[in-house]
């Protein structure tokens, strides 16, 4: 369990000297300039599409527009080239679904046997998982274009979902998870009474599993959802996920491109809307989730 | 779960039943392997069976073995030095201002009193994590263009007048490392602040009694014991920043060409690959960027005393 939970600091025990003021005065300034940059672009964006490209220009930054002008910027991200934005969503959300259940399905029960069941190469196997975890996907993304091009896989939805599947960070949580909730007595018990290696794993980890699913699926989805740099060399054109939609978009924005002779043009901020919706997803899971948030990413460091 | 980087292991393993036959023992051993045999073959798909291809095609063309000619080529295009530097000062720029700067805030943050003003702190720090990948530099472009920005008054104090102004090559580490910071900050003061938690309080009560102010204790107290999440944190960045692709790219695209296609180097070997239809330069600078995380990444895990061996 985090460990704020139960740490009750008493800060104001001793009466402020002048030099503590300062530094609380300091404190604040500082804290409040960053919460700003932090939270003045996304404030901006949830702006943003309300406002035709002029109130964007000329009005401040934080005016707020018409309904009607978010709905014109909605149609127009609509109707550019016949719905491609929702193909982009729509693959985004398929590969992303597809990888989520693949990571689950060889995840769980790999962080189960890794932390509870003594077998030969355990050892090697979490080794190489740590090792791996811990390199950035982005550095195996060339590697993986190398290798499925080799295998003509390229521009096949397989070309995201399988990359996507393989999260060894996942099976590292999970492994660190069970290794805590569950206790090795319990299983002996279990395998005591008959049940077999399967029927432990389903009747005694399983039901205890609901809060590491959720983390892993975290993890897994926001992470594959935000990739741009995989979908893009293996996927190309219509197949492409949101993300590489995203960056296609500009190409047709003429605030950007200025030479561009698309017929169909988007104006900076359907740029903006899209940038919304392309982001929603994760951002919706984010605001529910600040426990997973912490606990996943300390995990990461915490001993198994 | 546990925040705690000084936890006590879990109990000890190993503590076998009586009665166990070195029968069952390897009939469960062979179930084990039914349970991460899958796992293991996307291991060996996905990250074994790629740094073995790679390794072969840097050192090779058209199937036949070629030494080290694939590098001596890389090495020798006037593309790759400019990038290792680019990459080299986004990194020097992003680390340092990460370092401090997520220190810093995670002991301020630490210590507010109150529990809701705290929460919600950490929570507008970490949300711009969700906005990763090309839509977080999507966005940074609308920042970092003085006409449309909810902060042009700043970029105009920094005499930056136009977006292709923003973008200039000299400011571009600048540029990168605070739209990385935006991104991924956050995250990181979270964990520091969880890592502060389970600094005892009764150390901390000591120090003061013995007349220590905040500033005293952050330095002597609260930062050496963060030590390895600091360590673990530049390694982890350090690795990622070497990767540079996206961000780049992207400014490319929106920057009509003030930002070079060849900025980084795996946009380098992307190119290689794309453009010049050469796998097997790409191959070679790929390998190395991932020699580099690849040895970073061994050295943390073996060393690093975050993982305990197990």
């Amino acid at each position: 369990m985090s460990g704020h939970d139960h740490s009750r600091r008493n800060r104001d025990a001793a009466p402020p000297s002048p030099g503590s003021w300062l530094g609380r005065v300091l404190a604040t300034l500082v804290l409040t300039a960053f919460a700003l940059f932090f939270i003045v672009p996304l404030a901006w964006l949830l702006l943003a599409p309300t406002k035709t490209d002029r109130e964007l220009l000329l009005d401040a930054p934080f005016s707020i527009g018409t309904l009607s002008t978010l709905v014109d910027n909605w149609t127009s991200l609509l109707a550019f080239q016949r719905g491609l934005l929702w193909v982009w969503l729509a693959n985004s959300a398929f590969y992303c679904l597809a990888a989520l259940a693949i990571t689950l399905a060889i995840s769980i029960p790999a962080g189960y046997a890794l932390a509870l069941i003594e077998f030969r190469g355990r050892k090697t196997l979490l080794a190489v998982t740590l090792v791996v975890m811990l390199i950035p996907s982005t550095a195996l993304v060339l590697p993986i274009f190398l290798e499925l091009s080799a295998v003509r896989l390229i521009g096949n939805p397989l070309a995201a979902i399988l990359p996507f599947s393989f999260f060894p960070f996942g099976v590292y949580l999970t492994y660190i998870y069970f290794s805590t909730a569950i206790s090795r007595d319990l299983l002996d018990a279990a395998r005591i009474d008959g049940a077999n290696e399967f029927q432990v794993f389903l009747k005694v980890a399983m039901p205890l599993a609901t809060p590491v699913i959720a983390l892993v699926g975290f993890f897994s989805f926001t992470s594959n959802w935000n990739n741009y740099f995989l979908p893009y060399v293996t996927l190309p054109g219509r197949k492409s996920p949101i993300q590489v939609g995203l960056a296609e978009l500009l190409s047709n924005v003429p605030a950007f491109n200025p030479t561009n002779a698309a017929s169909t043009t988007i104006s900076l901020s359907a740029l903006a809307l899209a940038t919304l919706i392309a982001v929603a997803p994760v951002l919706i899971v984010f605001m529910f989730a600040q426990r997973f948030l912490v606990t996943g990413m300390t995990a990461g460091g915490t001993k198994g | 779960m546990t925040t705690n980087p000084e936890i006590p292991a879990r109990p000890a393993r190993g503590g076998r039943s009586p009665g166990r036959t070195g029968h069952a023992e390897a009939a469960q051993s062979r179930v084990a392997w039914l349970f991460v045999g899958p796992y293991t073959l996307f291991l060996l798909a996905f990250g074994l069976l790629p740094l073995i291809y790679t390794i072969f095609l840097a050192f090779t063309k058209r199937g036949a073995f070629a030494g080290i000619t694939n590098f001596v080529k890389v090495f020798k295009d006037y593309r790759f030095l400019p990038a290792v530097e680019h990459v080299g000062l986004y990194l020097a720029v992003w680390l340092v201002s990460l370092v401090v700067l997520v220190v810093l805030l995670a002991v301020i943050v630490h210590a507010i009193g109150v529990r809701w003003l705290s929460t919600t702190v950490r929570f507008l720090f970490y949300i711009p994590g969700a906005v990763a990948g090309a839509s977080s530099v999507m966005l940074w472009l609308f920042v970092l263009d003085p006409t449309v920005s909810p902060v042009a008054f700043i970029l105009h104090g920094l005499g930056l007048n136009s977006f292709v102004e923003a973008v200039q090559a000299d400011r571009l580490p600048v540029v990168l490392a605070v739209i990385a910071f935006w991104t991924g900050a956050g995250g990181w003061i979270v964990v520091m602040y969880g890592a502060l938690n389970n600094i005892s309080r009764e150390v901390i009560e000591a120090a003061r009694i013995d007349g220590a102010g905040p500033i005293r204790i952050a330095w002597s107290i609260q930062i050496p014991l963060l030590r390895k999440w600091i360590s673990y944190m530049v390694i982890l960045s350090f690795a990622g920043g070497t990767q540079l692709f996206v961000e780049p790219r992207v400014l490319a695209q929106a920057s009509r060409g003030v930002v070079s296609q060849d900025y980084s180097l795996n946009q380098l070997a992307f190119l290689y690959a794309f453009k010049q239809s050469d796998f097997n330069g790409s191959a070679a600078i790929s390998l190395m960027l991932l020699l580099v995380a690849l040895v970073l990444s061994v050295a943390f895990v073996f060393r690093g005393g975050l993982f305990e061996r197990t």
